[in-house]
């Protein structure tokens, strides 16, 4: 017999999402992935002047802001071939570094370490042992005793309290939570830390885009950061230098805390290095632009298909025709029309929304399936980071090796670098991408410095708007994957505009040719040891980051009755 | 004492957006004394966890979906705001919710919360709240403005703008 469970958050942070799974001796069988918010912001660009896109974009997410501020500039851009000051590409770099790094290092540890990490059972620990066992790894200051009798005294102050709050309905005790009580304290104790430090991350962001969470210095063609050395109220060199004093300390978690939890955890749970590869042709961006055309970058991306590292076929610029020209996005389980038969190019792409009920063989989602060259592919950290393996970066290479070392170390056995196709794969990709992430932090503020002290202070090249038509993408590698804005501009008004973002290339619904997307194909197979409380589907689905609290409606099949049980 | 007012909703999503709009429009009205931070939130609550940590008062404004009239006001704090959390009236709430949770586990809560909200029309798409709602939207204001002088902060309107905008 066979048990449908259906998952669907209520939050609105990146709309909402609904994942079905059928479940038949003890396994997941078949998936459906469902976007159920109509994102029609499309259709509120049309008409406006596209110096004001990204104002509006940045509205469409409430985790993902700055990142679609900084697609939608670079499409217009991109439209008009317009060149960006080389110190706006490096203060734009930064900004992007920082809410990256912020962006990781919340989800690993306040969105969805609580999938692998049993809270409650951390108040069973002995911290002696914990801060014993933690300091054979890493010698972060924060990792003594006395740290962890403290965090397991507040704990116990909280659960005391009655008032869980997000913990209240976790999964304590489930079967399928392993971590012993002392490594459960220990990560309770770097899950409150990391709320200090993603705050330096923010600051950074707070000081470079002059205020959060809606960042206000970009503009279609550099940035709005006037630099002066001496002066107040603008990009100084104190300010900068404030910058450079945050930018350490998180270098220091990211490298002794955060790469250290996920090889921990990756060692406990190694059988989820076998569970949640999903779709195994990656796409990602190059990103940190250094020169004004967008045709030098410092992070590689391109498309790695079936999983084959040695098939890697780079990006290699802004406007880049072998992207450009190979995206697609399919209607046919959506709940959309077109004009017309088959998928539309995002030039060409259509915002005609067409509700039917979730029709399993039919129309379920509000989210289009997007397709590169006709193929389904996953995006994200991991596809990121094996793009940055596959073209040779040298310091990704370095850390994806140092963490294989870890893992093998704590797991007694070798784990080689086909664990990263899994579901605890891309918990383990990401953490990697936000240690290159402090890297290229700490290397475009020193470009920045350098330029400057150079005698080039210009950060904004005025754009000019011809008459007739003209269209452009930007492409910004986000914490959650490929993002790409597509505008179309006739006589300086967007006459279609189409974003195609990380999550519908992940959660898209089946395609034309009905290949099931990244999330769906993740998650057959995947354990489930009690359908009324899927952890494991949750874990798989968390792993691609959805930034989404959910709410679980259990299914019986025959009568459809839904029980709803909640779910971090 | 330090107070945060901070507005919350998706400004693509006309009525939606009032909370945002709201604040907005305090700020313009109103000459903001130090000891109070105005936050356009959006839907990013986890990102202003910092500026709310620690605060005396936490004010928020938001759409509130009770039944009741378009543009009726509803005013929640404290403890009514607990309820208001396990029953889900607002869709932001899961992202506050998680907020203040978290601050409460590292013992930095506002002292106070209170929450203020409209009634909405339509969440339909449009960067522009509904007739109804924009009307009431002084009456927000003002209620905001009441419960900061009523914590002891009392604003001075700085007279650059009238009431209807």
């Amino acid at each position: 017999m066979s048990t449908r469970i259906t998952i669907d958050p209520i939050t609105r942070i990146e709309g909402h999402l609904r994942v079905d799974a059928e479940i038949t001796g003890g396994k997941v069988t078949r998936a459906w992935s469902s976007g159920q918010m109509w994102r029609g912001v499309e259709l509120i660009l049309l008409g406006r002047d596209p110096r004001d896109a990204w104002t509006i974009t940045q509205r469409i997410c409430g985790v993902c802001t700055t990142v679609h501020a900084i697609a939608s500039v670079r499409a217009v851009e991109n439209a008009l071939q317009l060149e960006v000051p080389r110190n706006a590409q490096f203060i734009r770099n930064m900004i992007v570094a920082a809410h990256a790094i912020h962006d990781h290092i919340v989800h690993f540890y306040h969105l969805s370490a609580l999938d692998f990490v049993d809270v409650v059972s951390a108040l069973k620990a002995d911290p002696v042992k914990a801060a014993a066992w933690i300091e054979l790894y890493s010698d972060w200051p924060l990792n003594g005793k006395e740290v962890m009798k403290q965090t397991q005294e507040r704990l116990k102050t909280f659960v005391g309290s009655g008032q869980l709050g997000p913990f209240t309905n976790g999964y304590w005790g489930h079967p399928a939570m392993k971590l012993t009580p002392e490594i459960n304290l220990v990560a309770v104790a770097h899950y409150l830390q990391a709320l200090d430090v993603q705050r330096q991350a923010n600051k950074i962001v707070t000081i470079l885009g002059s205020k959060t969470p809606h960042i206000q210095n970009l503009a279609v063609g550099g940035v709005s950061n006037p630099i002066a050395v001496d002066s107040q109220s603008v990009l100084t060199v104190d300010r900068l230098m404030a910058i450079k004093t945050q930018i350490d300390k998180l270098a220091d978690f990211v490298n002794k805390v955060y790469l250290i939890d996920v090889a921990a955890v990756g060692s406990v749970y190694a059988d989820w290095t076998g569970y949640g590869a999903g779709v195994m042709n990656y796409l990602s961006a190059p990103d940190f632009p250094i020169d004004t055309k967008g045709t030098e970058f410092m992070y590689p991306g391109g498309y790695i298909p079936g999983g084959d590292l040695a098939k890697y076929q780079p990006i290699k610029s802004f406007g880049d025709d072998f992207l450009g020209k190979g995206v697609e996005e399919s209607v046919k389980h959506s709940w959309y029309s077109y004009s017309k038969a088959g998928a539309l190019h995002p030039y060409k792409g259509e915002t005609t929304p067409q509700y039917t009920d979730f029709q399993d063989e039919g129309k379920y989602s509000w989210l289009k399936a997007p397709t590169f060259y006709g193929k389904r592919a996953q995006v994200g950290p991991l596809a990121s980071v094996l793009s940055a393996v596959a073209a040779g970066h040298q310091p990704t290479i370095g850390i994806v090796n140092k963490l294989l070392e870890t893992v093998s170390a704590l797991a007694g056995t070798k784990i080689g670098v086909s664990a990263l196709h899994s579901t605890i794969g891309r918990h383990a990709a990401r953490a990697v991408r936000c240690a290159v992430m402090v890297d290229l932090l700490q290397a475009n503020w020193q470009k920045l410095i350098d330029n400057i002290a150079e005698g080039d202070f210009a950060t904004y090249n005025k754009p000019v708007f011809p008459k007739g038509e003209v269209m452009g993408f930007g492409f910004h590698e986000a914490p959650r994957g490929l993002l790409s804005h597509w505008i179309v501009i006739r006589d300086g008004k967007i006459a279609n505009y189409q974003c195609v973002v990380p999550s519908t290339w992940n959660a898209g619904p089946r395609s034309e040719d009905d290949a099931p997307g990244p999330y769906e194909a993740s998650l057959v197979d995947n354990p489930v040891a009690d359908p009324e409380k899927p952890l494991e589907v949750l874990r798989t689905i968390h792993s691609f980051d959805p930034c989404i609290a959910c709410a679980v409606h259990v299914h019986d099949q025959d009568t459809r009755q839904a029980v709803r049980v909640r779910a971090l | 004492m330090r107070a945060v007012v901070l507005g919350v909703g998706n400004i693509l999503l006309s009525d939606e957006g009032i909370g945002v709009h709201a604040v907005n429009s305090l700020a313009a009205r109103y000459s903001i004394p130090a000891e109070v931070e105005v936050i356009d939130g959006g839907t990013s609550a986890m990102d202003c966890l910092d500026r709310i940590a620690g605060s005396d008062l936490l004010l928020i404004a938001d759409c509130v979906r009770s039944g009741r009239e378009p543009g009726a006001l509803v005013r929640l704090a404290d403890g009514d705001l607990q309820a208001f959390f396990r029953t889900r009236i607002s869709p932001h709430q899961v992202g506050l919710s998680d907020v203040l949770a978290t601050l409460a586990l590292h013992g930095i809560s506002p002292a106070r919360t209170v929450l203020v909200g409209a009634e909405p029309k339509s969440l339909g798409l449009g960067l522009e709240p509904t007739p109804e709602l924009l009307a009431q939207l002084p009456a927000l204001v003002g209620a905001l403005a009441a419960e900061l002088a009523a914590a002891g902060l009392r604003l001075e309107p700085n007279g650059f703008c009238n009431a209807a905008e």
